[in-house]
């Protein structure tokens, strides 16, 4: 299982090395968010407070779901996800390698979206490096567990570009708010650690439960 | 997981719907090993459907596949281990290099050395000297040449081929007609689609004659295609 998990993540990722056309369309779209509300919220340099929180979630939820949306859009345009299926590899190990692609690619984006948000925001977000790191994960593969799994279930849907926002963004509504408020906590003058821990664990025990259920039922959703 | 053998492939009054359109009605067959079973028909007979139910992308609505003994449902992996498809799409990469593509499918199928693999497949297909170029840089007869190793690297016993001859040029038409002919004599199991009757022409041990998702006949050692072909096809439903 791990080594199909690996080759399908280094082909997804080789592919996009090529083509760069995922990363370059969710980072712009993810700066394009962070500086529309940048211009709209910051007032003779002061920046509301903890509006950064909010605001480089919704740059990660928005970027991600374009991300999520074309990872399967590309195996659709070549076939490519019935010759996957076909493999006698296990199936939930394909769905694994297509998870570890889309966070990869969520963390590159993090790692240009922090710094400019933390810029235009006046936000102390790097003052917890460790903490920020495990907010940020443990969210990005909440939501990207499900993302992925529901742009898969819709890769033969005719409105699948409307459909998978409006299926993944109720369904996640408890990682994004999880993660904006363990990164607000993270903002604040005196960090109160204990209050960050109580949202990674939260964000940790969504994970553990959104891949559990998406390993479970890849398969049967594949299938046919 | 073991790859799973098996000596022949029935067909069991097998019918599939698509909603209220039936794609294939109550079609049956059996084929051994070493043999090559056309199936012959014009637009929407349901021979892609055919090929798709073989390889387990779907499952007949009713009726059943067995291979050998086996069935798609019991045995799963250990049975896709063992089919090779090449459909109308090409399931390959075109950001990826002929060797890539070769070696991502031989690591999926799990061999032992992909590159290895995939370099002996490049041999077979001639495209050693492009090994290292995109796909998408290749021309369709190329890419069909590619996706004929990408759908046998594994050595399947069942080969599902679906217009194999499309895009390809008069030689390398002729190295299919003998890899074909030798597949055969491994003892692999062939179904072929094509319209393309004359290079079918003495090359099928049985073929199925599709029309409407039904079959019109079956026949045995065919000779003189096209004139049977026509002859069936004007009959009467």
């Amino acid at each position: 299982m791990i080594r199909t998990a690996w080759l399908v993540l280094k082909k997804d990722l080789t592919v996009e090395v090529r083509s760069l056309e995922i990363a370059y369309t969710t980072l712009f779209f993810a700066v394009s968010c962070v500086l529309f509300f940048a211009f709209a919220l910051v007032k003779e340099g002061k920046a509301p407070e903890d509006g950064a929180a909010g605001i480089l979630w919704i740059a990660i939820a928005f970027g991600g779901t374009l991300a999520l949306g074309r990872t399967f859009e590309r195996e659709r345009q070549s076939e490519t996800l019935r010759a996957l299926l076909m493999a006698p590899a296990a199936r939930p190990a394909i769905y694994v390698g297509k998870l570890l692609g889309i966070v990869a690619l969520l963390v590159a984006a993090e790692i240009v979206l922090v710094p400019l948000v933390a810029f235009l925001f006046q936000a102390p977000l790097l003052s917890h490096p460790f903490w920020l790191g495990a907010v940020l994960l443990s969210g990005t593969i909440g939501f990207a567990t499900v993302g992925t799994l529901f742009s898969a279930m819709l890769v033969r849907a005719r409105s699948r570009d409307v459909l998978l926002p409006v299926l993944l963004y109720p369904i996640t509504v408890p990682v994004i708010i999880a993660g904006v408020r363990a990164t607000a906590a993270l903002l604040q003058p005196d960090v109160e650690l204990a209050l960050v821990r109580f949202w990674v664990a939260l964000l940790i025990a969504l994970d553990v439960v959104f891949v559990t259920l998406a390993l479970w039922t890849f398969e049967p959703l594949m299938t046919d | 997981m073991i790859p799973l053998d098996f000596e022949d492939l029935t067909a069991e009054d097998v019918s599939r719907h698509f909603g209220r359109r039936r794609a294939l009605s109550r079609i049956s067959f059996q084929t051994p090993k070493g043999s090559i079973l056309g199936l012959l028909g014009p637009n929407g007979a349901g021979k892609s459907t055919m090929l798709a139910v073989l390889a387990t992308l779907l499952r007949p609505s009713s009726g059943a596949v067995r291979y050998g003994t086996h069935t798609a449902v019991a045995s799963g992996a250990a049975l896709r281990a063992r089919i090779g498809i090449l459909g109308h799409d090409l399931f390959l990469y075109p950001e990826l290099t002929a060797r890539e593509n070769l070696a991502f499918f031989a690591g999926l199928y799990g061999a032992e050395n992909p590159q290895s693999a995939a370099d002996a497949a490049l041999q077979r297909s001639g495209l050693a000297d492009r090994a290292d170029d995109p796909v998408a840089s290749f021309s369709r007869g190329m890419r069909q040449r590619v996706a004929l190793e990408r759908a046998l690297i594994h050595g399947p016993r069942l080969v599902l081929l679906d217009e194999p001859f499309t895009g390809l040029d008069d030689a390398s038409t002729a190295a299919l007609v003998a890899r074909l002919q030798g597949l055969r004599e491994s003892d692999a199991i062939v179904v072929l689609a094509t319209h393309d009757l004359d290079l079918a022409e003495g090359l099928l041990d049985t073929a199925l004659f599709l029309r409407d998702g039904r079959i019109a006949e079956t026949v045995a050692r065919p000779d003189a295609l096209r004139s049977t072909y026509r002859t069936i096809m004007r009959r009467r439903p």
